[in-house]
Parts: structure tokens; sequence; C-alpha cells
């Protein structure tokens, strides 16, 4: 089980939270983008066999939404991958 | 020809202490050059590569495994054959592959050791009874089997079913019963696709990791590479389960997959007390009872990706609760072993069988309950790469539908939360 820190309530335990999926780049307006573009906003998401950056909600606890970055492989939760340049 | 297996056969070698039967298949020279190379030894690579001999005559052919033939899911998965799905472009694919399963002894002369149990799903909300009499309809037009059960009659048919009462936070509304669904033996399904391969001059080469895939300077595919060396086919298969980014990648092709670690668990033996396949899509758990006597128990994936081949506590304890509040009596049981592996799964939880961007390179992926789709899946992979064209029973599930938006939003798991 993660013990996931939250920045209100500091380490908890994963049953207390909820996965929200991977982080993905903010919606760009498809009025302005080729379809190609759009389609893979809309479709893809990074997939790596490493860390990925995800969301997780607070649910049993304050409510809050955060970010963390968990290696896919060991499920560890790893520093983002440019932590301390 | 390979050897026929018969009762004839299996007395005249067991005079011979069994010493003298041929291996079911051979462990050839790697060529440096083939007609199609598949990559992955699981189920659709298998199937593929037997379809491709068997139907289109493409005998030239290698699969490639990094580990040991039918190692990877086709020996992690639950068996569960089913094709009670939810769209008009799935039922039909899956009830093909149905009935090809309950052919396949007969076909590859090789004991899968078919088992037409049929599977009850348990219904504990109002929404779920709602999905399920939707799919009733779309199943009755396609010749798939679904029919209402009352309480009273599931639990005639499934005593061990003792929770769900009036009293529980999810009583038990109802069920709906599968006629067809089906377990089988896994390892005789890779057994028998790697005896009929090799007897038709097909070749499967274990531990033969590919590590790169090869582009050609006109674009389209030219081979791949591996720790043995760099086959080369103007034709490449990607049939990995959970691995396929990671593969596309070293051309650095995209696709719409996230690559999730599925698991189950399984009980000591107990005499016989299901009969049938329960899945509890409300509670989030599906169990079955093999031949041997273990309860085989499945729950939901770790959340988000994941490449563990092992179960999260977490995970462990919410399956096991989910399971006690409808079969309480087993919480006396010990368990003995848990597992999980590798799939990939596209935003519509539908597969993606296609030609990629790169001509000659096709991949089959997205199977997040694919052990039931091998034989069809097979049969339209290799129909795809032999003429060309997509077979009927796939086309909806091609790559375009994802620059098109026309997505096949399925279900994923048994457990379809
Ligand atoms: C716990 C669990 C329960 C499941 N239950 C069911 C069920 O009840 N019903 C159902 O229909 N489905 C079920 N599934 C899903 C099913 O197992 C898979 O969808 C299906 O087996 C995937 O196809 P495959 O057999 O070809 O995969 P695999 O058997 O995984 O074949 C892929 C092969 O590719 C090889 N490979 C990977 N990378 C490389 C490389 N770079 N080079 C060479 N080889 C490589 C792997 O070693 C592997 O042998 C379940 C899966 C799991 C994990
Ligand atoms: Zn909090």
């Amino acid at each position: 089980m993660l013990l996931i820190t939250c920045p209100f309530c500091g380490p908890r335990n994963e049953s207390e939270f909820v996965y929200g999926g991977p982080v993905k780049p903010p919606r760009p307006d498809p009025a302005t983008r080729d379809d190609a573009e759009w389609t893979e906003w809309l479709t893809h998401v990074p997939n790596p066999v490493g860390p990925v950056e995800e969301q997780w909600w607070h649910a049993r606890g304050c409510g809050t939404w955060l970010t963390i970055w968990r290696d896919t492989r060991s499920h560890d939760i790893v520093g983002a991958p440019h932590d301390g340049g | 020809m390979p050897q026929r297996y018969s009762l004839v056969s299996l007395l005249r070698h067991g005079l011979n202490r069994h010493t003298t039967w041929a291996p079911a298949w051979r462990s050839p020279q790697l060529k440096d050059r083939y007609d199609v190379i598949v990559i992955g030894a699981g189920g659709h690579g298998l199937a593929t590569a037997y379809y491709l001999a068997k139907e289109h005559g493409v005998t030239n052919i290698a699969v490639l495994e990094r580990g040991w033939l039918g190692g990877g899911n086709i020996a992690r998965n639950t068996i569960t054959i089913r094709s009670n799905y939810m769209r008009d472009a799935s039922i039909p694919f899956y009830v093909k592959s149905v009935a090809l399963y309950e052919a396949m002894t007969r076909e590859l002369d090789f004991n899968t050791m078919h088992s037409k149990r049929g599977m009850i799903d348990v219904i504990q909300t109002w929404g779920m009874m709602r999905d399920r009499r939707r799919r009733q309809h779309i199943m009755d037009i396609h010749g798939a089997t679904y029919e209402q059960l009352s309480v009273a009659e599931l639990r005639h048919r499934v005593p061990a079913l003792t929770g769900g009462g009036p009293e529980a936070r999810l009583p038990v509304l109802g069920a709906f019963v599968h006629t067809d669904a089906a377990v089988n033996r896994h390892d005789a399904v890779a057994w028998a696709y790697a005896r009929a391969i090799d007897a038709m001059g097909g070749a499967i080469h274990q531990q033969t990791p590919v590590t790169q895939l090869l582009r050609g300077r006109d674009g389209r595919i030219e081979g791949v590479e591996t720790p043995r060396g760099t086959v080369r086919a103007p034709k490449v298969v990607i049939a990995v389960s959970g691995h396929t980014t990671s593969l596309t990648e070293t051309l650095g092709l995209k696709l719409p997959l996230r690559s999730m670690n599925l698991t189950a668990f399984v009980s000591e033996p107990v005499r016989p007390l299901i009969d049938v396949i329960i899945n509890c899509p409300d509670a989030g758990v599906y169990l079955s009872q093999t031949d041997k006597g273990e309860l085989v128990i499945g729950g939901p994936p770790d959340p988000g990706q994941s490449y563990r081949r092992d179960i999260k506590q977490g995970v462990f304890e919410e399956t096991v609760a989910s399971m006690l509040s409808l079969f309480p009596a087993f919480k006396r049981l010990k368990l003995l072993r848990q597992w999980g592996g590798h799939l990939d799964i596209a935003p519509d939880a539908s597969p993606i069988q296609d030609e990629t961007e790169v001509p000659g390179l096709f991949v089959t992926a997205g199977w997040w309950g694919g052990y039931k789709a091998i034989p069809a899946g097979g049969l339209t992979l290799a129909h795809l790469v032999a003429t060309g064209r997509p077979h009927p029973l796939m086309e909806p599930f091609s790559l375009r539908r994802f620059r098109h938006l026309d997505y096949q939003m399925e279900t994923g798991t048994t457990t379809a939360r």
C-alpha cells in the first residue's frame, strides 16, 4: 500500500485516496489545433516503464487533489524526474 | 504431419514407457529472414501464426518470444471464455471466438479440457440491472445467450452464495446467466497452437526478446533487433500484451494505450462447491472452481499504470472483503498463491488490431479480457496481415477510430467497474 503525503494531513494510507488518472497537459482549444494534435490530446497518455505523474484525491480525508510521481515498476513514490536539477 | 493423439497412440507409447513420443514442436535455428515475424508467443501471437499458415499458406514465419512459450498472460489469466459484451461491434467477434474455442480440441487434436459451465452475473444495483437488460437485447440479436434469474433461482443454483440478503448494504437484486461461458486449460491452448504451427513449417524461438524495431529508408518495417542478431521480414506483428508501447516507442510511434496489472489468487482445493463461473460486477469480484478444487478469484486491477506482477495489499483486501460479503463461509479458506499480469487498455477499453502508420508493422493490443479473444483475434489478424484488408469482425477496432473519434466504449474486466 502506498503512503501518500497529503500537503494538509501529512503521510496517509493509500486506502484514504482515490486514484485520479495520469496528469495530462491542459486541454487545448480544438479550434486552434489540427486534428492530429487534438485527437492526440483526447486519447494519449504517457505510458512509461518508470516514473509517471498522476493525480490522487484525498477523498476519505481533507478532500484535496494532489499529484505524485510513482514508479510503475515498483509503485514507489519517487521525486519528479528533474528534482534537484 | 504431427503424430496423431489417440487411445491407440497412448497405449503404443505407453508400452514403450512413454519414451517414444516425438516432441510436440521443435527448436529450429534462427534464420536472418522470414516472410512474417510475430513478436510474442502468447495466445494472440500463436493464434495469428497458426491462421497465417492454415488459412493463407504463409509458413515462413518466426514467432519470437522473450521468455518461454505460453509463459505470459496466457498462463496468468482466469480462463473465462464468454461473449456477454455490450456493443454491436464487440458481441459478434466474441461469439465467433467462443465457437472457435468449442471446436479447438478437435481442430488441433489436443485436449484443451473445454468445460462449458456457464457464467452467472450477480446484480446488486439498479444501474447494473439496467445495463444487463440492455446487454440482453443486443446479445439476443447476435446469438449470445443471456437470461435473467430471480434471487430464489440464483440461491438455488449457487447454494454457497449466502450473503447479500435484505439486510446487506448491497442486497442481491437478481442475476443473469450466460450459458455459453466456459473455462479450459490455458497451457493446452498454447501447446496445441505451437504443435500445429510447427507441423505446418512455422518456427517458435523462445528466449529471443525483441529490443528494437527496424525501419527501412522507405519508411516500411524492415525487421527486428534481438540479442541473437538481426532478423528481417517485410511484415512484423506485435502481440506482446502490456508491453506494446515499449516496443512501438523504439520507432517513436505513439499508441493510445495504458499498461495495467490485473491480479488473481487461488484457494486451497476443496470439494466441488460451485459449478458455474460467478461474476459480481457490483461487489467487484469473480470466481470459479478448478477441476482440482481450488477457487480461482479475481478482482479489479491496481489503480493506475502498473508493471508489477503481484497483487497489491489494498487490492487484495478489497477483493477478499467483496467476496466475503457474498460468500461469508469462504473466510475459512486458506489462500495459496497470488500473481498479476500486464495488459494494455485503450481509452474506450476495446481492442486495437491494425496496420500502424509504419507500413508492414501490425499491432494487436488493448486485450483487456483477451484470453477469450485468442482464436478469433488470431483469425482476424492473420486475415489483415495476409490480405491487407481488415477482417469484417475486426473492422470497428482499427486505429482509425481514434482519429475519427469513433470510440467503441466497452467495459473492462468481468468485474467491470
Ligand atoms: C489476472 C488476470 C486474469 C485474466 N482473466 C481473463 C479472463 O478470465 N478471460 C479473458 O478473456 N482474459 C483474461 N485476462 C486477459 C488475458 O490474459 C490477456 O488479454 C491475453 O492473455 C493477452 O494476450 P496474449 O495471450 O497474447 O498475451 P501473453 O501471453 O502475455 O503474450 C505476450 C507475449 O509476448 C512476450 N513479449 C513481451 N515483450 C516481448 C519482446 N520485447 N520480445 C519478445 N516477446 C515479448 C511475453 O513474454 C508474452 O509471452 C486476464 C489477465 C490477467 C493478468
Ligand atoms: Zn488531506
